[in-house]
């Protein structure tokens, strides 16, 4: 049986006296160096190194933790123009409750919404523990002025929003107004009061892993919470090397500041295969540290219903079909 | 010209590092003609000649095989050019080295002039016929491109003492390799001569280095001699040759056998090849598929 | 400690691969017994279990296998192109379809985790088949038609006659590819040695070929020791030799053939560099690093055992690649989790920690992946050493095994002077993320691969090969038919 080591305790070199970090956000062109100053990305290896961890054979014991750790870390998500509060409600119900035949199964970490839902789901949710996330800020384009932005993240936590979910101006960062981009996360996270803050790059947009990395390290320096890769409104969400180079940045945030910051991936991820890849990227990439639905979350829907199925075919050794889940 | 004078003799010398030495060890040898007449006392060149010349030419090997082709070409191109210049001096020593007519030597120089106007065109192509693209399964951009060996060890032919010595030194010199040539034993003026073009042709000092003598006395070092990278055994004899051979395998010098050659034929590219290296060089090119990110 | 997520044993099934309790020598189209009767056993390197017993060629039997070889020549070679390709397409075919029982036994008899057998080695093995197929009957458009010799213009290239092939243990079946596919396809026969540590899978391939239908004594097998592969390089009827192996072995080969019409390519050590530079990308380099010096336990002739960090990120670069290494799963072969296997032999484990002591005693810093080694078998942890200059053994010495060398530098200068700062040859790396230094960097290095950006890429169509004391002759691609014609 492999073995492997416990984690290592490095004498990291940065974990006292890093660099100033303070000052890479003191004026725009400070900011713009140093977020050019990262290590640059190698497309290939960081691809290579994904699929790589995705052919980690994970069996038994392992998968059934697995399963259950990634039903935990699950921000069950809808977010449809046709969302009514019939629908806000089943969702909760799911969350809460996910397979109505085994009460052991873990509930998922939130029930993610649009602002107007967030009252609905907040009642839906009270005293189950799930947390109520909202994407806000003129979500997915995010093309509204700061007022509006704020005034929409106002609205989410008065209406009991644990968790908010924001979109940074890529219009902003493209053009490589990074400072702008960074106050706006900061007023952003100011509005947010005690609720977490995840960031969205949508980084189907940002386009190059050079951006991603930049985009992760500006908004770790701003004050996200998290930092999540996409809205899941366009074609490329979240992938096994855009998360493994988010991985690596709250990594490195945390060994140079002492500061752990969340992931999330979101968008694509539909089945328990796919999902668990994502957990060997967070096992031998940041650590276990993040193998905690408070530091990895997964921004999805019908991901659930295969988690389920395939928890009920360890119990059972038998193949569940969908007529055994619930259809929320 | 005029009856009664008396004419200068020329003294030959090596040729090493771009300067016309004598032998360290002061020897010299009687050179004579097809007939046996003498024509001039050459410098019998020692181990130490030998290990000057190696030097010399690892020396010169950065700089020239880091000239572009263009420039190498130029160059050699140059040395056809200085060749003609002095015509009828290679056709009296080379009609004397070997005893032809006046009219066959000619011709022989002719050929030899004309070789290097070959090989000069050769310089800047080479690397197209034998390098290229490599199409790998995978998000890599991928060349082979030749390179120079490095210092080449040259056992000139023995017979064909100019036009051969021409065929086996352009070769080498030409895809950027330096070389340490050991000119036909009985027959070296002709190569000795050669130096005093080589000097005047703009190629850089040390990328040819020419050394007259006994072939066996001067092969010997230069074939167990650690800083040499290949040994073109042209003028060893088949015992020659195989003991040159085996003293080569010490640092694996890559080496090429004696074989009958018609130095008159078309020389193919068999002799550029044979002290090239191939250098491949692997660079990811980005992602093949749709896999989001991708530069 | 107990890894909160920890991997449950994820072992590839051995069933899929039936070893037979001996084997014979793979002759003229059947197996049968050494001459003198002799036998040696084959273990798994990871256990130490005897798998098998096979037959210990001597001198008789290379004498037999040639005699094979050359009558199969003559049809052989004068099979149309397009016949003789199809026979190598139908084995690159039964490799595919073969390729899990293949790669199981390949890791039972090497000690490779089965992750590389599986992902590297048979698609390789298969590939490396194709592509040689298809050169069969396209020979006369590789660009080889004109000779110097005999004064023949224009003349279509031949092939030599018998091949006598000796391959190492590190990539056995591999090697055999990059042997027997472009022999086979330019018209010679040939006859393979495996090393004797591993002989099965050229064995298993013996049967491939009667599978494919490939006539009698095209391919022939010898199982042995060195002295079989000494009596083939030094049998008067064969006319090339190919060898990959240790560095002594080649030189040895090389003044065993001086004086003959024999031809040779010879791919032997190495001690590869792999230049990290300021601005490289780092999680990226640190991959590279590991991938160069940790693939197949680092026994590998091309492996970046030496590594060049420039001095301003040495302490990144050297936490990073600790941490990473931390993370490195060390154990059975089988298991799919693998990513560390066995060292192939106990003598060569041997070799290793001999030359770890050495580094140790002449002052060099060592620092090891905290991992558990199993109690059966050969095996070692993922070493480096820091503090390693020029004059350290671990910095000139091929170690042929997990144990990397930490030297820095300064400018790309130095970068370039150390790294060619050796009698070999043959592999290189460059991590920038500057184009132009890459390109200059490259241009410099006397090594017959370089990796920019990367580390320990194959494809057949890629020549490989080295300079200097890394042997000579390109194996793969257009290049690598030469070695196999009369040009």
């Amino acid at each position: 049986m492999p073995t492997t080591a416990a984690s290592p305790k490095l004498s990291a070199p940065f974990e006292q006296g890093g660099p100033p970090l303070a000052d890479a956000t003191a004026s725009d062109s400070a900011l713009r160096r140093f977020l050019h100053g990262l290590p640059g990305v190698d497309t290939v290896g960081l691809e290579a190194r994904a699929a790589s961890l995705g052919t980690r054979s994970i069996k038994t014991t392992a998968k059934a933790y697995a399963i259950d750790l990634a039903i935990s870390m699950i921000d069950l998500t809808t977010l449809e123009g046709a969302d009514t509060p019939g629908k806000v409600r089943a969702l909760a119900a799911k969350a809460v409750n996910p397979d109505p035949t085994d009460r052991t199964t873990p509930r998922t970490a939130a029930v993610c919404v649009y602002p107007d839902m967030a009252a609905t789901a907040a009642a839906a949710l009270a005293g189950s523990g799930v947390k109520v996330a909202s994407v806000a800020t003129a979500f997915p384009a995010g093309r509204a002025a700061l007022d509006v932005k704020l005034a929409d993240v106002r609205d989410a936590v008065a209406a009991g929003a644990d968790e908010i979910d924001m979109v940074i101006d890529r219009g902003a960062f493209l053009s490589g107004r990074y400072l702008k981009v960074y106050e706006e996360i900061v007023a952003v996270k100011a509005e947010c009061g005690s609720a977490r803050l995840k960031v969205i790059f949508e980084t189907g947009e940002l386009s190059t892993y050079d951006n991603i990395r930049r985009a992760s390290w500006l908004g770790m320096l701003a004050g996200a919470d998290f930092i999540k890769t996409s809205t899941g409104k366009v074609a490329t969400n979240a992938t096994p090397a855009n998360t493994l180079l988010m991985l690596e940045a709250v990594r490195d945030f945390r060994e140079q500041t002492g500061v752990q910051i969340g992931v999330k991936p979101a968008g694509g991820i539909r089945t328990t295969k796919d999902a668990i890849k994502f957990l060997v990227l967070v096992n031998e990439t940041a650590g276990e540290d993040w193998l905690d639905n408070h530091w990895f979350r997964f921004g999805a829907s019908s991901l659930l219903n295969d988690l389920l199925m395939q928890r009920q075919k360890l119990s059972t050794g038998r193949y569940s079909g969908p007529d055994y889940v619930t259809v929320d | 010209m005029s009856d009664g004078r008396l004419s200068v003799f020329k003294t030959y010398k090596l040729y090493v590092g771009g300067k016309f030495p004598r032998s360290e060890s002061g020897r010299v040898y009687e050179v004579n003609d097809s007939k046996g007449r003498w024509l001039a006392n050459a410098p019998q060149s020692s181990r130490k000649d030998a290990r000057d010349a190696v030097v010399a030419a690892r020396k010169a090997f950065g700089g020239w095989s880091g000239a572009t082709a263009y420039n190498r070409g130029q160059i050699l191109y140059r040395v056809a050019e200085m060749l003609e210049g002095r015509r009828e001096q290679f056709v009296r020593e080379v009609a004397e080295a070997e005893g032809l007519s006046k009219s066959k030597a000619a011709a022989v120089v002719d050929a030899a002039v004309d070789r290097w106007v070959w090989y000069a065109g050769w310089t800047d192509k080479i690397g197209q016929i034998v390098g290229g693209a490599n199409p790998v399964a995978g998000p890599f951009f991928n060349l082979s491109t030749p390179e120079p060996t490095g210092v080449v060890a040259v056992l000139a032919p023995q017979e064909s003492s100019f036009l051969g010595l021409v065929s086996v030194i352009a070769p080498v010199i030409a895809t950027g390799n330096t070389a340490v040539v050991v000119a036909s034993a009985d027959a070296p003026l002709p190569a000795l001569s050669l130096g005093e073009v080589l000097a005047t042709s703009d190629l850089p000092g040390g990328v040819v280095n020419i050394l007259s003598g006994r072939t066996a006395e001067l092969a010997a070092p230069l074939a167990s001699h650690q800083d040499v990278n290949a040994i073109d055994l042209t003028g060893a004899d088949a015992g020659l040759a195989k003991e040159l051979e085996i003293a080569a395998a010490d640092n694996l010098k890559r080496t090429l056998r004696p074989q009958a050659v018609d130095w008159s034929a078309d020389p193919g590219t068999h002799r550029l090849t044979a002290f090239l290296e191939t250098k491949t060089v692997w660079h990811p090119t980005g992602a093949l598929g749709a896999s989001g990110s991708s530069y | 400690m107990a890894s909160v997520f920890a991997y449950a044993p994820a072992p590839e099934s051995r069933s899929v691969v039936d070893i037979a309790p001996s084997y014979g020598l793979f002759i003229d189209g059947e197996f049968a017994e050494a001459a003198d009767g002799k036998v040696f056993k084959t273990v798994s390197p990871s256990t130490e279990e005897v798998l098998s017993e096979v037959a210990q060629a001597g001198t008789e039997d290379v004498d037999r296998a040639v005699k094979a070889a050359r009558r199969a020549f003559e049809k052989w070679s004068a099979l149309p192109g397009s016949e003789r390709a199809k026979y190598l397409f139908r084995i690159a075919r039964i490799i595919q379809e073969r390729s899990r029982e293949l790669a199981v036994l390949e890791t039972l008899d090497n000690g490779k985790p089965i992750r590389e057998t599986r992902d590297a080695d048979l698609p390789l093995v298969a590939a490396h088949f194709f592509y040689y197929a298809g050169w069969a009957d396209k020979l006369d458009h590789a660009g080889f038609g004109r000779r110097a010799t005999e004064g023949i213009a224009g003349a279509n290239p031949r092939p030599l006659g018998v091949a006598g092939q000796i391959i190492p243990w590190n990539f056995p079946l591999l090697m055999l590819a990059w042997k027997i596919a472009p022999a086979l396809a330019t018209g010679n026969t040939v006859v393979l040695k495996p090393a004797e540590t591993t002989p099965l899978s050229a064995l298993f391939f013996a049967d491939i070929c009667r599978q494919a239908g490939l006539p009698k004594g095209v391919v022939n097998i010898l199982t042995g020791y060195g002295d079989a592969g000494e009596a083939l390089v030094a049998h008067p009827d064969v006319n090339k030799v190919a060898f990959t192996g240790s560095t002594a072995v080649g030189k040895a080969i090389a003044r065993q053939i001086a004086g003959t019409g024999k031809k040779a390519t010879l791919e032997l050590g190495g001690k590869g560099a792999n230049i990290v530079f300021d601005d490289a990308p780092v999680d990226q380099a640190v991959e590279g690093i590991v991938t160069g010096i940790f693939f197949n336990q680092g026994q590998v002739c091309c492996a970046g055992s030496r590594l060049l960090v420039q001095e301003s990120v040495h302490d990144e670069v050297l936490h990073a690649l600790k941490r990473r290494l931390s993370t490195l799963r060390l154990g059975d072969p089988l298991d799919k989790n693998t990513d560390i296997g066995a060292i192939n032999s106990a003598e060569q484990l041997a070799r290793i920690g001999a030359l770890v002591e050495t580094g140790e005693a002449e002052g060099a810093e060592r620092w090891s992946a905290p991992c558990e080694l199993p109690s059966a078998g050969y095996w070692f942890a993922p070493t480096l050493f820091t503090g390693v200059s020029q004059a350290h053994t671990v910095a000139r010495d091929e170690i042929f095994g997990p144990v990397l060398s930490v030297l820095t530098f300064r400018t790309p200068d130095e970068a370039v002077a150390k790294a060619n700062n050796t009698q070999y040859g043959l592999s290189a790396g460059i991590w920038t993320e500057k184009g132009s230094r890459i390109l200059a960097v490259a241009n410099k290095l006397r090594a017959g691969v370089v990796w920019a950006n990367t580390f320990n890429k194959f494809d057949p169509t890629s020549p490989f090969g080295g300079y200097k004391e890394s042997g000579f002759g390109r194996e793969g691609g257009r290049h690598g038919l030469e070695a196999y014609l009369d040009v």
